[in-house]
This record gives structure tokens, sequence and C-alpha cells, in this order.
């Protein structure tokens, strides 16, 4: 009991220092088109940290787009590609730019807590990578829209999800991605049923790893493997942060996605298609600017492993179809949504 | 025949102005409630887009709260304006804004006038319901609720406790046995006018002003009281999940609205642009006097809130961990564990997949990697035959395993010289079938042909391993099934634990083999064992291993050991 009001007490300090350094981290953004005026009371939002992933956008933007996104708050971290003139002329999309470092805004999270503090209280807020594709239960005939209607009726506030690593059959570079393209249609191979779960019980989240970077990149170190637990959609509070990229938020009832008497939550997947022939020059970027989690380690893990010449494929690998293959595999849930 | 409708509207006020306009066209007169927490530029919205029809109203609108009086008070208000304003109105159906018709007017009229004199209205005893939630079912009737569920959660719970203690038993009014059921029923105009002039209604709507969620139980009482035959069941599809909220429908429902043959339906989510278009556009087809058969509907959701409430027994992913003993299985499906017949047969797991037809790996627990069936280096989902990932978390791999193979027996050896981290866990799962020859990790060291002086370390450590084991395998916690057999009466026996093995994989219909396992060879284990005993180790776990055994040979009909004939093992 006593225990857990210490817990509690400390979370609840760590949360206002999280949400300080967020306040003090806004003075490294600037506005380089901000359309937040044009936020409608009920709109989803989507918010992302990019660098140099002007190549990837057209799709990115046309998929969320389409699930029902209204508005994008974007942070364009130092791009040199032309993503910020790219995204400044998007209607629907608001950016800030900062030359700061990535690594000390802990790889984006305090910025985007800014933001999601400033212009996302009471938004259903989508917060994803650039090669992360959103796929919930009914995707295909239903907008986002009917799934976040229907969590505030069942007043559930977070939604999870596994981060489904997305691979193509054979050499990375043997498949260019070109613009417009969907990258699902090259690297559209997952790992189906090798994960494993532990339970956080500092923060009350799941700690879920696997996939085929556990099973090429640190077969030898399991225990390093990225985790693929994240919490993307959330129903945005003002005191709400992200304490780890979407991997767990503060306070401790958003990262309760899962049920722990038996039952199923509704759940979906983040469909991760990093592992395109853009992947080998991003490694070699981010091993030598050391810039991302634990010092850029896991992007040397890769280009330790074989560089461009990887293969993720395995005799097992199974081939992307729909989230309902996706549901029966037991990767995600309808739950009682039906 | 005419119905009316009398429409509860609170939000997506344009969609009841679509589903009002249909039934007006029909010709059927209806009455709208727009509760008071609508804004005025909604209402008036509503207001101008119904304004073409002669036969649409609205009743004079009340501040609704879930779960409240105000809800039966609009129904009265809107109900005793359809039946002053609208004489030709023979029934009277209760609607809400969300929900959507789903066959023609005329098909619903034709139905109520082929069963004259009886109200559709569901009208449960408080002895039968099992699904009302929160567990007040009688004490809806007996206290007193005059705090919003919604608003003062505490304040409602609180005043419920003391009320409890204080032993509050409210009288019902004289001649009410309340009854429980849906809120959306079809009454007769008779039967409607009679409960709203009930000379004792004044003091009946002061009794059901306290009682919680009266929209579910006032009409459904006072139909006993008043109705002429009542047809307990609604004629509005409607849906409720576990904690008591209405499923929606959306576009992907279509087909199955359509072949449930249900008048109406609710809850329609306000965006479903293809149900609207479908159902309120569709010309009229040949008339149709079909029973609703909502039963698909019905599984449809029950499937969901058993995915909620059940969830998939053996499966852990992003949505689904389950805290110790709430697992519903630990794993998913039921496997064998074999142990020491591996080391007695050549090409065992070969033989066993001829057998039987299900799937035999090798020790899938061995240090240097997993060996799965036909030696492959990946399994099904992926599965890595590392044994560094594998040994991460053995229980994960494991689950895993049986989950990616749903429909086809998994089978795998088990042995001392393995990771042993599994072992104990798959004792506790009622899904793995056991078969146990102990004390057989002997004979590889046996077979080695290396000096019983240099061996006779690894036998003593191996020894250990297997009596701590088979410790794990007789506690009072062990949940799955365990037969346990000494080498020695193996060897007296030896078909009793492969029969064993094949009764657990279930193969029942072929009492005989088809092809006989070949057995290593023994002659001289007695004395390598007496040889182990020479460099002074105890070689226990074989049982009492003749030093020079008796040909051995099945000896067919002996029964499976019991407790008491056990093969007992001195540890």
């Amino acid at each position: 009991m006593a225990v857990e009001a210490v817990r509690r007490y400390r979370l609840r300090w760590q949360r206002k220092r999280w949400r300080v350094r967020a306040l003090r981290k806004r003075r490294e953004l600037a506005a380089v088109a901000d359309r937040s005026a044009t936020i409608a009371a009920d709109d989803i939002l989507a918010c992302v940290v990019l660098r140099n992933e002007r190549l990837r956008l057209p799709h990115f933007l046309s998929y969320y787009r389409r699930l029902g996104v209204d508005h994008f708050l974007c942070v364009d971290n130092g791009s040199t590609d032309g993503t910020a003139e790219y995204l400044a002329s998007q209607p629907d999309v608001s950016l800030w730019s900062s030359g700061a470092s990535y690594r000390r805004s802990r790889f984006g999270i305090d910025w985007v807590n800014w933001l999601l503090r400033r212009y996302a209280h009471g938004h259903w807020t989508l917060t994803v990578d650039v090669d992360e594709f959103f796929v919930y239960p009914f995707c295909d005939t239903r907008p986002l829209r009917a799934l976040t209607g229907w969590l505030d009726a069942s007043s559930v506030r977070s939604f999870g999800t596994l981060l489904l690593d997305m691979y193509p059959k054979g050499a990375l570079t043997a498949h260019p991605y070109s613009e417009g393209q969907d990258p699902l249609d090259i690297a559209s191979w997952f790992d189906a049923g090798n994960y494993v779960i532990s339970r956080n019980d500092e923060y009350g989240n799941l700690w879920i790893q696997g996939g085929p970077r556990a099973r090429v990149f640190f077969s030898d170190r399991p225990e390093s493997a990225p985790a693929l637990n994240k919490i993307p959609l959330v129903k945005w509070h003002r005191a709400y942060t992200f304490v780890s990229s979407t991997h767990m938020l503060l306070p401790r009832g958003l990262n309760l996605v899962y049920d722990e008497w038996g039952g199923e939550k509704t759940s979906g997947c983040l469909l991760h298609a990093k592992f395109l022939d853009t992947f080998a020059a991003k490694t070699r970027e981010e091993t030598r600017r050391r810039q991302h989690y634990a010092a850029g380690g896991e992007y040397r893990a890769y280009a330790g492993a074989s560089g461009p010449e990887t293969d993720l494929w395995c005799s097992r690998s199974e081939k992307y179809v729909n989230w309902r293959q996706l549901e029966i595999l037991g990767l995600m849930s309808k739950g009682n949504w039906a | 025949m005419t119905v009316g409708f009398v429409m509860l509207c609170h939000e997506a006020l344009d969609r009841a102005a679509q589903v009002a306009g249909y039934w007006a066209r029909a010709g059927c007169p209806v009455v709208l409630h727009v509760d008071a927490r609508v804004g005025q530029r909604d209402y008036d919205a509503l207001v101008a887009a119904v304004s073409g029809y002669r036969d649409v109203r609205f009743s004079r609108r009340l501040r609704c709260e879930w779960g409240t009086w105000s809800l039966v008070e609009a129904t009265q208000a809107a109900a005793e304006m359809l039946l002053a304003e609208f004489p030709r109105a023979s029934h009277v159906f209760l609607a809400s804004g969300a929900c959507l018709p789903l066959r023609p007017v005329a098909e619903l009229n034709a139905y109520l006038g082929a069963r004259p004199g009886t109200d559709f209205i569901e009208s449960v005893t408080t002895e039968d319901v099992a699904w009302a939630a929160g567990g007040l079912d009688r004490e809806r009737f007996s206290l007193r609720f005059p705090f919003a569920w919604k608003r003062h959660r505490r304040l409602f719970d609180a005043y419920v406790e003391l009320q409890r203690r204080l032993r509050v038993a409210r009288t019902i009014p004289e001649g009410l046995v309340p009854h429980l059921g849906a809120q959306w029923w079809c009454l007769r105009r008779e039967t409607l006018t009679a409960i709203l002039s009930d000379p004792a209604r004044p003091q009946i709507d002061r009794y059901f002003r306290r009682v919680w969620i009266p929209d579910e139980s006032y009409f459904q009482t006072l139909v006993r009281r008043h109705g002429a035959r009542v047809e307990s069941r609604s004629l509005t599809l409607a849906k409720f999940d576990y904690q008591g909220k209405p499923h929606v429908f959306y576009d992907d429902h279509l087909q199955l609205l359509r072949d449930s043959n249900c008048f109406v339906a609710r809850k329609i989510w306000p965006r479903a642009d293809r149900l609207y278009h479908a159902f309120l556009n569709e010309a009229a087809q040949a008339q149709s006097a079909a029973e609703p058969r909502p039963d698909k509907i019905d599984r449809l959701f029950l499937r969901a809130v058993r995915r909620r409430t059940r969830g998939r027994g053996g499966l852990c992913m992003v949505s689904r961990f389950p805290r110790d003993g709430w697992e519903n299985g630990r794993s998913s499906n039921p496997y064998s564990v074999i142990e020491g017949l591996g080391e007695l047969f050549h090409d065992f797991p070969d033989w066993l997949r001829r057998e039987t037809g299900a799937q035999v790996h090798g020790h899938l627990f061995a240090p240097g990697r997993a060996e799965f069936a036909g030696g492959e280096r990946h399994f099904a989902g992926a599965l890595s035959d590392s044994a560094a990932l594998r040994d991460y978390r053995p229980e994960a791999f494991l689950t895993s395993l049986i989950w990616n193979t749903r429909g086809e027996r998994q089978c795998f050896l088990f042995g001392p010289r393995d990771t042993q981290r599994i072992g104990h866990w798959v004792a506790a799962d009622p899904n793995a079938d056991i078969t146990v020859v102990s004390g057989a990790w002997a004979v590889p060291l046996f077979l080695s042909g290396r000096p019983v002086a240099k061996v006779r370390k690894e036998a003593a450590r191996l020894q250990k391993i297997e009596a701590r084991h088979l410790n794990h395998l007789r506690r009072h916690q062990v949940r799955a099934r365990v037969r346990i057999w000494t080498l020695a009466d193996f060897v007296e026996t030896p078909m009793e634990p492969l029969r064993s093995v094949l009764d657990g994989i279930g193969r029942r219909s072929a009492p005989r083999l088809t092809e006989a396992p070949r057995m290593v060879d023994l002659a001289g284990f007695g004395a390598f064992l007496q040889a182990l005993r020479n460099e002074g180790m105890h070689p226990h776990l074989m049982g009492d291993f003749p030093v020079e055994p008796a040909a051995a040979s099945p000896r067919p009909g002996r029964a499976a050991p019991t407790d008491d004939d056990r093969p007992h093992v001195a540890l």
C-alpha cells in the first residue's frame, strides 16, 4: 500500500518533470507553417518527427488522410532533401523545424510532448514515424473516426499496437523504393509468431520484443532487441506525456492497453516499413550521427550484420494480406468491437 | 393498421431527420423528442429538415440523462402527443435517433396486422434476467436512485451502500410486479392509452422516478397490468455488450442486417453512409412476411464479448497478457513431452511422426540449438533455432510454437541435457502430456563406449538434474498428465510408455502399431550401471535394473500404472 503510494507520488513528479522539460524544449522549435488555427474541435491529429524522408512523404500522407487524419503536426529535424518544403506546402500540415539535437530531445519525444500539449488537448492523436502504418480491426471498411468514436463510447483513452517489422524477400537493395509507392508492396513479409512479452511494473506497460530484428541482429543478445510495444493512438489531454518514444506514457493508466484477466482488448499493429533499400544509407548516416536510442547502437548492430545485403526473409516468413490475417495470427485483436 | 413512431433524439440529428422523413413518406405519423441539451441551431436545422412532412411533430423538450426518469418522461410526453394528434395510429413504435428501418413500413404494418391484440415489448421478471449490468436487478426497485450514475458515480455508489446498510426497502405500488426489458418497444394504442391514463399513474410515476434505469422497467412493468397479449421480445434489433453499452452497426454489417429480417436496428454509426443509403433508398421489393432472424448477429456479438472477456487461450499479445492463473490455458493446444524414449529407440521422432502424423521435434531445448522437426533452422511463426533467443523466454518460445501450429499436434523430446527452465512450466500446463522413462539419459553414456571413470561425473550431474525435474512433476500443483516409468520398468514392458505416448496423442483407432520402433541394444547396460556403482556413484533413477536382464520382450496386456503400482523412484 505504502509502496504503491510512494510509486504513484514519484511517477507524478516524473510526469511533471517531463512536462516542464517539454516546455523548455519548445524553444528549439521554430514554426515554418503553422496552420493549427484550422484544427476543428473533433479533428483527428497525427504527430510526426522526421528527417530526410521526402521520398516517403507522399504515400505516408495519403495513407493517413485516407484513414481520416485531419491535421498533421510535424517537426522537421534538419532535413536537407526538401522534406520541409514539401510539408510546408501541404494544406493540412503544420510544420515546425528544429536544428537541435534529436538525442537531447529524447529522440524527439520532448518536441512531441510539447506540440501535443499545445495543440492536441481533447483530440484523438496518432503519434507515428514516417515508416509506420497504423492498422486496426476493420480498417478496410471503417475509418479511424469509427474506432475513436467507439473508444470514446467505451471510455477508453489509449490504444495499443504491436510494431510489426516488415521486410522484403531478398536483399534490401534488390527492390528500390520509388516515390508514392506503397512500401508494403516491397516490404510485404513479417514474422508471425516469435514475440516475447514481459510486464514493466514501474509503468504498467508491456514490453514486447522479437520479430526479424531480434532474430537476425540480436540473436546472441536478445535482451537488447528493440521494444515493439507502441501506444500511438491517444485521446490526448494536456497533462499526459510520452515517457519513452510511444512505448509508454504517464499517467500509468494509459499503458493498460492489455487485459490481465484472460480477455483481449481491442488492439492493432503498426506496420513498420523501415527495411527498404533506403535502410542501408539511413544506417550509415545514423551510425555516424549517433543520434538514436542507445547512441545508435541499434543501427550499429544493423551495420554490423551485413549492410545492404541483409536478408531478413526466412522460410517461415509470412506474407502480409490484410488486418484479418493479423487478427487470426493473434498479432492484434478485435476485442469486443464487432 | 398504421404504426406511429416516437423517436428519442440527442445526437446526429441529420440522420434522425432522414429516418423520420423515411417513415413520414411511408404514411406514418412521427413524433420527435429532442434532448433539451441539444443546441438551438441543431434543433432548428432538424425542424427545417422535416418541415416538409405534415405528420412529423416535435414534443416538449426535456433534459434527458441516461438511467434516469427523464427518459420515461420524454417518452410519455411524445407518446401522448402521438396518440392525441394522430387517431389513425394503431400502434406506437418507440425508436431512437440512431435507429434504422431495415424493412419497408408496409411489411411492419402487415406483420402487426397479422398479430392482432399483441404488444411487442421485452418484459422479464427480475428473477429471470441475467443481463442486468452492475448486479442491481432486484435493488433497482427496492432502493432509491436520486444520483446520476454517469456524473456522480461515487455519490451513487455511496448512497446505494448506505441504503443497503440501513436495509431500505421501498414498497412497490400495489398490483405491480417489476419487469425488466429492452427500452425499445411497439405497443398497441389501447395498451399505451391504458398505461398513460391509469388512475394510479401519479403514484406509479412517483415510485418510478427513483427507480434505477426506469426506461427499462416502466413500460415493461405496466404492460403486464394493461396489456392483453404480451409478446416478450423487441422488434428492434439492439444488442448490448458486457458493459451494457450498445453494439454499433457499420457499413460492413450491411449483409448481416439484410439477412436478419429485423424491422429496425440500432445503434447505427451516424457516418455509415452505405447503410443509410441502402436501407432508406431501397425500392420496395416484393412484400415479405418473413420472421425476424437476428441469430446470426446475436452470435457475432456473443463471440465479440467472449473474445473480450475470455480471449484466446494460450495467446499472449499486445492486448492480452494474463496474470498467473488467468490464462484460460497456458498454451493453446495439447502437446506431448517425451522424456527418455528418444534415447531408447533409434530414430524415435521419425518413427512417431510416421505412426501418428504428429509433428515430432528432437530436443527443442537442447543447449546448442532448438532441434526443430526436419532439422529446420526456422519453424512456424519464424521461430528461430537460436538457443539464446529461445532461452531468453523459454515459456514464450513454447507457447508461441504451440500457438503457431494450432491444429497440428506437437511433440518434443526433453531430458536432463536440455535447458531445464521449461521443465516445471510444462508440469503446470494442463495441455502437456508428459511421458518419462527415468534414467534413460544414461543410455547414450553407456553407448558412447567412454570409460566409466570418465562418464561418472556426467552421470551424477544428469541424475541430479533429472531428480529435480521429477520432483517438479510429482508436486500437487502439477496439472499436466504425467506418466513416469523407470528404465527397469521399461525394459520389462517397453510397450507401455510407448502406448502412453500414443494415447496422449489420441491415436486410439488403431490398436496395433503398423511398424515397431527399433530399440537400442541394452545388453551390458546392467554391467555399466554396476561399474558406475563401483566408481562410487549411485545410479538410482533407473529403478532396480538387473545386472544381466532377462531378454527384453514386450509383455502385452498389462494395464497402465495406477498410483499404487506406479514404479517408485527413490530420490
